[in-house]
């Protein structure tokens, strides 16, 4: 593996170290759960188990497992050798995440018709490499059909945002 | 044959207009979702669970039960003409299929996937008319024990017929539970885990949840994959259908073998992925030309597509008849009956009759939509395949986002919905399986408050899950299933020390 010239482009992140890393997030989380139960009570009251009876029972379990399957993923020590995910690919997935991300945080603000519109034309243009009228093109398309099938045939009302271009329709 | 009365007035119940229009919707709308990568079944219910909420909720459930058949069919299209499997229960289609289609015999396979998919959901729906009632009279006697233990039983075979590592399995079906207890506490009021968050007052819906793990976390996982759409083209004449027909009938027994595998992996929650696997191998070991499985043989398109749609019908029956359903998307639709109102279960086909049987007709007669779409519309849906993915993915992640806002109209549902899709993708990669996790989070509450009965009946004895033959029974089931995992590495090891022995 060390004189494979090809090595700087296949590196990233181990899966050993990912499987070890989600091992103890769920144990953390199996964590919370017990003490939030605790907090509560998790035995019994007058008139019978109190309300963390069953979460901190659910949290002890997640807690054990968690750690047999960190167990496992110290033991298996050749998925060291094992790429989770290449940096390149981990970079497309970025291109999906983050404009997604981006969209999602611009629904409150422009509402979801307009927010709709920019992030397709902008993932065609910038990460389809489509020529631009295309973008606009598809992007005004979609949001059309959107709008026309929710606001108009199925009567479910979107988001419009804090600033309601669509008012002027009377929507 | 009080049940066949009853599935006749089913019959009545659906066929009208209306109906009929909205079942040719709902398997349109489901092909599509069971081509596009990212939408599978549970999320394409899922996203377009709310447009159904203002429909009499028959019609309503018709509609969203044909979306799903749509999907199970839809799957095949992909796996055999471009080698993707549209959904996970589709890839063992793909061993024969793609092979078959480079051969140049695409529109046999396709012919055989759908018919086969066909013959296996009628099987499925014929078991569920004569058993789903048998089931539900014979569950009108279960307490709260007992329903605690076939929560348990379906949660014991999780693990031990995963594939999947049994602690992963654990742990992800826990951390369902987990986000089923956030926020109010059923029975006394009391908020839990919420830390002070206005926003988790409600709790987790399922439905984000599906959306997020299924289609966000797919659509990460194509891109990272950077899917090239390259496929063959096909198209079905009558000539072509009516020769494979002919061809396919001389494999009765290895339909009959796989029906058998699919319906009986779907009533326990196994479900439709590992039931076409089991059914590809053992067709593969039973057939006299095995060795040439995965060359493009038509009894390898056959097999796994009777067992997948067989198990993914016969996973309603569990939902139908308990209340407890088999697959994520089995348990998205009892999630839409529960916004209705209908709280699926023994007491459904008492109190509701007209419900459970106009959905039973309506799987007869979808399936039959479902054909009838699938061999006419074939060219239209792969067509669907050459829009590039460069369009196709954020037109989804738009989809998700709207269908994720409209469960609740909360803008921050569609943070969890991305939230949910990170953890579906590194879940997946790490072989993390996530429809235990759905389950647990749909079944949380239920579960929980089953149990909890169960230990005031008892004052906190556990010993109540062996107080009778019948719950006893049940239970013995369910540890035998969850130690299963231990018993077969147990009896392989035994065999291969003396395997060893004599070698030696």
């Amino acid at each position: 593996m060390a004189e494979d010239p090809n090595r700087s482009s296949t590196s990233g992140p181990s899966t050993r170290a990912i499987e070890i890393f989600i091992a103890l997030f769920t144990f953390a989380l199996g964590a919370i759960m017990v003490f939030d139960s605790r907090r509560l009570g998790a035995g019994w009251a007058f008139d019978g188990p109190q309300p963390g009876y069953f979460p901190f029972y659910i949290g002890l379990i997640i807690c054990f497992a968690s750690l047999a399957n960190l167990a496992t993923a110290i033991v298996e020590r050749h998925q060291r050798l094992v790429v989770f995910v290449e940096w390149a690919r981990l970079r497309q997935v970025m291109k999906m995440l983050v404009p997604a991300a981006l969209f999602v945080g611009a629904i409150p603000l422009i509402g979801i018709y307009v927010a709709t519109t920019v992030y397709l034309a902008g993932f065609m243009i910038w990460v389809g490499r489509y020529a631009w009228y295309k973008g606009i093109v598809v992007g005004l398309g979609t949001s059309v059909f959107f709008f026309l099938m929710f606001e108009v045939w199925f009567k479910v009302p979107l988001p419009k945002g804090a600033y309601h271009f669509l008012r002027y329709l009377g929507y | 044959m009080e049940e066949l009365n009853s599935l006749f007035y089913g019959f009545s119940v659906v066929l009208t207009p209306y109906n009929i229009v909205l079942m040719f919707v709902g398997v349109f709308l489901g092909i599509i979702v069971g081509v596009l990568p990212g939408l599978g079944g549970a999320n394409g219910v899922a996203i377009l669970l709310p447009l159904t909420f203002a429909m009499p909720p028959t019609s309503a459930i018709v509609m969203l039960s044909c979306i799903y058949w749509g999907a199970l069919f839809g799957g095949a299209i992909t796996s055999i003409l471009f080698n993707i499997p549209g959904e996970p229960w589709s890839v063992a289609t793909t061993f024969d299929g793609y092979p078959m289609a480079q051969n140049g015999h695409a529109a046999e396979a396709l012919t055989t996937s759908f018919t086969s998919s066909f013959f296996g959901a009628l099987c499925a729906v014929i078991m569920i008319t004569f058993l789903a009632p048998l089931v539900a009279r014979f569950a009108l006697k279960f307490g709260p024990p007992e329903f605690f233990s076939v929560y348990f039983l379906t949660f014991c075979s999780f693990i031990g017929m995963g594939k999947e590592k049994p602690f992963k399995i654990l742990v992800s079906m826990m951390l369902g539970f987990g986000l089923a207890a956030v926020g109010m506490d059923m029975v006394t009021g009391t908020l839990r885990l919420n830390f002070g968050f206005s926003e988790l007052l409600r709790g987790f819906s399922f439905l984000i949840a599906v959306i997020g793990l299924f289609g966000i976390g797919e659509i990460l996982l194509c891109m990272e994959e950077g899917l090239e759409f390259s496929g063959r083209s096909a198209r079905l004449n009558l000539t072509v259908v009516w020769d494979t027909w002919r061809r396919m009938i001389r494999f009765w027994g290895t339909a009959i073998r796989s029906m058998v595998i699919g319906c009986w992996l779907g009533v326990t929650p196994g479900g439709a992925t590992p039931a076409s696997f089991m059914a590809y191998g053992v067709a593969k070991r039973m057939s006299k030309d095995g060795a040439d499985f995965g060359t493009g043989k038509l009894e390898g398109v056959l097999a796994p597509e009777v067992a997948n749609n067989s198990a993914g019908t016969s996973a309603l029956l569990p939902m139908l008849a308990l209340g407890i359903p088999g697959s994520p998307t089995a348990a998205v639709l009892l999630g839409g009956l529960l916004v209705w109102g209908l709280q699926p279960g023994p007491l459904l086909f008492v109190e509701k009759p007209e419900f459970v049987w106009g959905l039973i007709a309506s799987m007869y007669l979808g399936n039959i939509a479902t054909l009838i779409l699938c061999l006419t519309c074939v060219p239209v849906f792969a067509a669907i395949l050459r829009v590039p993915f460069s369009i196709i993915a954020p037109v989804i992640i738009v989809v998700c986002a709207i269908g994720a806002y409209t469960v609740n109209n909360a803008v921050y549902d569609i943070w969890y919905m991305l939230m949910f899709g990170v953890f579906g993708y590194v879940f997946k990669k790490l072989d993390y399986p996530l429809a235990p996790l759905v389950l647990a989070l749909v079944l949380g509450d239920a579960a929980e408050s089953a149990f909890r009965q169960s230990m005031l009946l008892a004052q906190g004895d556990l010993r109540i899950f062996f107080s009778n033959w019948l719950v006893g029974s049940i239970t013995g089931l369910a540890l035998f299933a969850l130690f299963w995992p231990i018993v077969a590495r147990g009896l392989v090891a035994l065999r291969a020390s003396r395997v060893g022995a004599t070698a030696a």
